[in-house]
């Protein structure tokens, strides 16, 4: 890890978001992952995103589970509220947590062990609630934490730091997540900021869950030739299918449409993702076109990235349980657990 | 743009701003690591190298190392260089062993030095190791030229002055006192293989309005301090008006305020912001009560019965950028006694016209930039009397030049063969986020000199004002210092464009781009480029995209966090060395300092 903290020297020209912070006020502890972790610029990818739409840090929680992935939560915006849960649970945690109020921006970040192996199960559950979460996977392929070996998403064929072939097929969050119904899936890599931001800021507007799979190469165990989830294999393989702006709520948006006569997606609130540089016969908006779309490509070996699918129609957890506006952590006590003869009456009315 | 040749010491040179702006590029961040590790001798040892007098600097010099700091572009005051120079002098221990050795046998040159000020001293102190005869000759009784009779001995101690010219005369110089020269003709006449002139710029300028002659109440700055500095003169009037104000006024005020002056006014024709004294000096005199009037043009000296009663000066409205100004109004100022301090000239009235020493047109000595020699091959010009005023870090400067030519001179080499300056790069990772030098930031602020209280500080002349740093102030005074001279040295091909580097950049200096000319690139920089003084560093291509490493080398704090968090070594924390050729040294590969 770095041996000094981050000097607090900035920029002469340091400038202020809406909140009147700085980006650096956005940033958390050092980073003690690898040194060239695809993770870290992950992190200062999230840190530009919520300066730059100006998020109160309190009012961000950022869960995790367990892996190197799972550290990133302490590596940005130290003023926000966390939790590091058991290996694979960040997703009930971050439901449950969602449940109890949803005033919160909740920012999950897990890996492709935490998601694809041990928590499989809670990432598609809380897919299908559709709890409105920004689900973050940094996606390397191996187990760093354990010196390397295959994850769930290697590709077939790919090979180890010591030359051994991977046989097993991996599971794709994107195409998983499309057949689970997840209703914004986006794919980018963590040497691309000037993709991988306006992403994080179009999925902390959407309305439901939105998944993230970010190929985020590990410099210590899989960044060699043979890997195909190295930074060298990916930016030669990236294919940049779909451009997308993140436009806030209160720009105008029709002018930006007029002006590239892009598609626009209007968000539920009130923002705007405009999608410039769409491929011919793809819409994100529709499942089908986005699936072949992406069998095509990616049985060419390519790593196609750029949000994928957006679906605003889908009403997350809360309006699907019509749980009352009010955040419940603000509902009096009395009210979320009327006692025991209420209980006592209501099962009466079941006997 | 094209890749940057780091190879060229230029480059990494200029990023050491202290060092780039120093006239005699003396090692900054080297010698305030010395004191920072309590090595004061050697922190003293490694300045003389380059500037010859540090304990006489280090509380006279004109800092142009300080404007130019990089931690001032950072939290608004720069490091105080000036004032960690002479804590190294005034704590260094005994230094005789470790001064150049004089050879018994000498060369057979014999050198004439004409003055025996800063310039003339560095000739000799360059030349007395190499086996040269110096023969120097002091018009007064006493060494020291005007370091000893323009600054007072408040602003620097005679101990300390005669201390540093002592080092350089106990190398064997014969230095003749009271010995004025009177004719260049003559001194040719003695058969010196060289002669150096390093009489400065001793005449006073004149201001003659009406009224001038009428009365021995007006002083030239300078040779009134010279009175002041040979026990000549030891009171003033009470009124007392300076004209002028630039730093000999500001010595000329202060002086006042100790031989009896009570109200002491500095007349300037301009306002503030314009002025040439150094700010520090200036802030030093307003603390001892002395006034600055700005605004006002001196008209004419008023004489009554033959006695100074004062001045007329002319109110002046300025324009925005002190051009040009018009006159509001006429307005007396009382005065006992008028200190003229309106800048110096040089005179060369002893030097013959028909001997070969071409003048130009304001009556100067044509002199070479580079090699300081004048129009007849064999004399050299500098210090002041090169090309007027300047300062003593530039009469070191000239000296050192000067010697480089005569040596070459001596030795049948054309002076014009100048040898270049080198540089070394040391890497200073010691292991994993290990470096052999101290990378953290330190908030803290520049500390503030302390003064010896006024009341006493009035009673005699020679009392020190400043007090210097203290060993708390020193402590964290040193941590300012960002070590600009351990360079981010960056190898392209091993560049993976992980971005660690820029992530981690605390003030945004880094950009991975695409190439493009200058103007273009500074454009899409991740921070704005805002000062283009500073220059860009550009890589060349990176193996993986064909991109380019832009850093802004503007104020990047060296805390070597690109390194430590770059997974391949592509980005190194370096340690620039410059290496200075000085006369008979081609480049000193070995440094001063012990390892």
């Amino acid at each position: 890890m770095p041996s000094i903290a981050k000097p607090i020297a900035t920029h002469p020209s340091l400038q202020r978001n809406e909140l009147g912070l700085t980006i650096r006020d956005y940033e958390g502890a050092m980073s003690t992952l690898c040194a060239g972790c695809g993770h870290d610029s992950i992190t200062a990818a999230l840190v530009r995103a919520l300066w730059e739409i100006s998020v109160q840090p309190h009012m961000i929680a950022k869960l995790s589970g367990i892996g190197c992935s799972s550290k990133t939560p302490t590596y940005f915006v130290n003023g926000a509220h966390g939790f590091n849960s058991a290996h694979g649970r960040m997703p009930p945690i971050a439901t449950g947590a969602n449940a109890a109020n949803r005033e919160l921006i909740y920012i999950g970040i897990s890996g492709d062990g935490d998601s694809l192996s041990i928590g499989l199960g809670h990432m598609c559950h809380a897919i299908r609630r559709n709890v409105k979460l920004v689900y973050v996977i940094e996606n390397n392929g191996v187990y760093g934490l354990t010196k390397g070996q295959f994850s769930a998403s290697a590709d077939i064929g790919t090979k180890s730091k010591k030359g051994e072939k991977n046989r097993m097929a991996p599971i794709d969050p994107v195409m998983l997540g499309l057949s689970l119904g997840a209703t914004f899936i986006a794919r980018s890599f963590s040497g691309d900021k000037d993709q991988l931001v306006p992403i994080l800021k179009a999925a902390i507007a959407h309305r439901g869950f939105a998944l993230l799979d970010v190929i985020s190469p590990c410099v210590t165990f899989n960044d060699h030739d043979g890997s195909t989830k190295s930074y060298l294999y990916t930016r030669q393989h990236e294919l940049k299918a779909i451009e997308a702006d993140f436009v806030p709520p209160a720009s105008e948006i029709l002018a930006h449409i007029g002006k590239n006569g892009a598609v626009s997606v209007t968000m539920h609130d009130g923002s705007a993702i405009l999608f410039k540089g769409v491929p011919a016969n793809y819409d994100p908006t529709d499942r089908e076109k986005v699936i072949a779309y992406l069998e095509e490509h990616q049985g060419k070996g390519e790593v196609v990235t750029g949000l994928l699918y957006v679906d605003e129609s889908v009403p997350d957890m809360h309006e699907m349980n019509h749980s009352p506006d009010v955040p419940l952590i603000r509902v009096p006590y009395q009210k979320l657990c009327p006692g025991s003869a209420v209980l006592d009456k209501l099962q009466e009315d079941f006997r | 743009m094209q890749p940057t040749d780091v190879r060229n010491p230029n480059y990494y040179h200029k990023v050491v701003d202290c060092q780039w702006a120093c006239p005699a590029h003396t090692n900054v961040p080297e010698y305030i690591r010395l004191i920072a590790q309590g090595r004061y001798t050697d922190a003293y040892m490694l300045n003389r190298e380059s500037n010859v007098f540090p304990s006489i600097l280090g509380r006279t010099c004109d800092r142009p190392c300080e404007p130019a700091c990089r931690r001032g572009r950072l939290d608004g005051k720069p490091v105080a260089i000036c004032r960690l120079k002479r804590v190294a002098a005034d704590l260094r221990g005994e230094i005789k062993d470790r001064l150049p050795k004089i050879p018994a046998k000498k060369n057979g040159k014999r050198v004439a030095c004409i003055g025996g000020g800063p310039a003339s001293l560095t000739v000799a102190n360059d030349l007395m190791p190499l086996g040269y005869e110096v023969v120097m000759f002091e018009k007064y009784d006493k060494p020291g030229g005007l370091m000893r009779t323009n600054i007072p001995a408040f602003r620097l101690p005679s101990e300390v002055l005669y201390d540093e010219i002592g080092q350089i005369l106990d190398m064997g110089v014969d230095i003749r006192y009271n010995s004025p020269i009177e004719s260049m003709k003559a001194l040719l006449a003695e058969g010196f293989d060289a002669i150096f002139v390093g009489t400065g710029a001793p005449r006073g300028k004149e201001l003659d309005l009406p009224g001038r002659h009428d009365t021995n109440r007006i002083h030239i700055g300078i040779d009134w301090l010279e009175s002041i500095a040979f026990g000549h003169t030891d009171s003033i009037g009470e009124k007392v008006l300076i004209i002028g104000v630039g730093n000999t006024a500001m010595d000329c005020c202060r002086s006042s305020c100790r031989l009896g002056g009570n109200s002491i006014k500095v007349m300037a024709r301009r306002p503030r912001g314009f002025f040439k004294a150094s700010p520090w000096e200036l802030e030093d005199a307003e603390e001892e009560g002395v006034e600055i009037i700005v605004n006002h043009a001196p008209k004419r000296f008023v004489i009554e019965n033959g006695k100074l009663t004062g001045m007329e000066f002319e109110r002046l409205e300025w324009d925005a950028k002190a051009k040009n100004s018009k006159t509001i109004d006429t307005i007396f100022f009382p005065a006992d006694d008028v200190i003229l301090a309106i800048g110096q000239e040089n005179s060369f009235p002893w030097i013959e016209r028909d001997i070969g020493i071409e003048f130009d047109k304001w009556d100067m000595p044509v002199v070479d930039e580079k090699t300081m020699q004048c129009t007849r091959d064999g004399i050299f010009f500098g210090g002041d009397a090169a090309w007027g005023p300047k300062n003593i870090i530039w009469a070191a400067e000239h000296g050192h030049q000067a010697a480089i030519s005569i040596h070459n001179y001596c030795n049948g080499t054309p002076v014009t063969e100048r040898l270049p300056q080198g540089a070394n790069l040391i890497s200073t990772k010691m292991g994993i986020s290990e470096w052999s030098y101290h990378n953290d930031y330190n908030p803290a602020q520049r500390q503030k000199m302390r003064h010896v209280d006024l009341t006493r500080r009035f009673k005699q002349m020679n009392i020190e004002v400043e007090l210097g740093f203290d060993i708390e102030q020193t402590a964290r005074e040193v941590q300012r210092c960002l070590n600009c001279d351990i360079e981010t040295d960056f190898t392209a091909a091993r560049c993976i464009e992980c971005d660690a580097c820029i992530d981690v950049c605390p003030v945004q200096c880094l950009t991975i781009a695409r190439n493009g000319e200058e103007d273009d690139l500074r454009k899409r920089l991740s921070a704005p480029a805002i000062n283009l003084t500073q220059d860009l560093y550009v890589s060349s291509l990176l193996p993986q995209t064909g991109r380019i490493m832009a850093k802004d080398e503007d104020v990047c704090v060296h805390c070597g966090l690109c390194a430590e968090r770059c997974p391949t070594a592509a980005w190194d924390m370096q340690k620039f060395e410059l290496l200075i050729p000085y006369a008979g040294r081609p480049v000193n590969t070995e440094s001063c300092v012990p390892v």
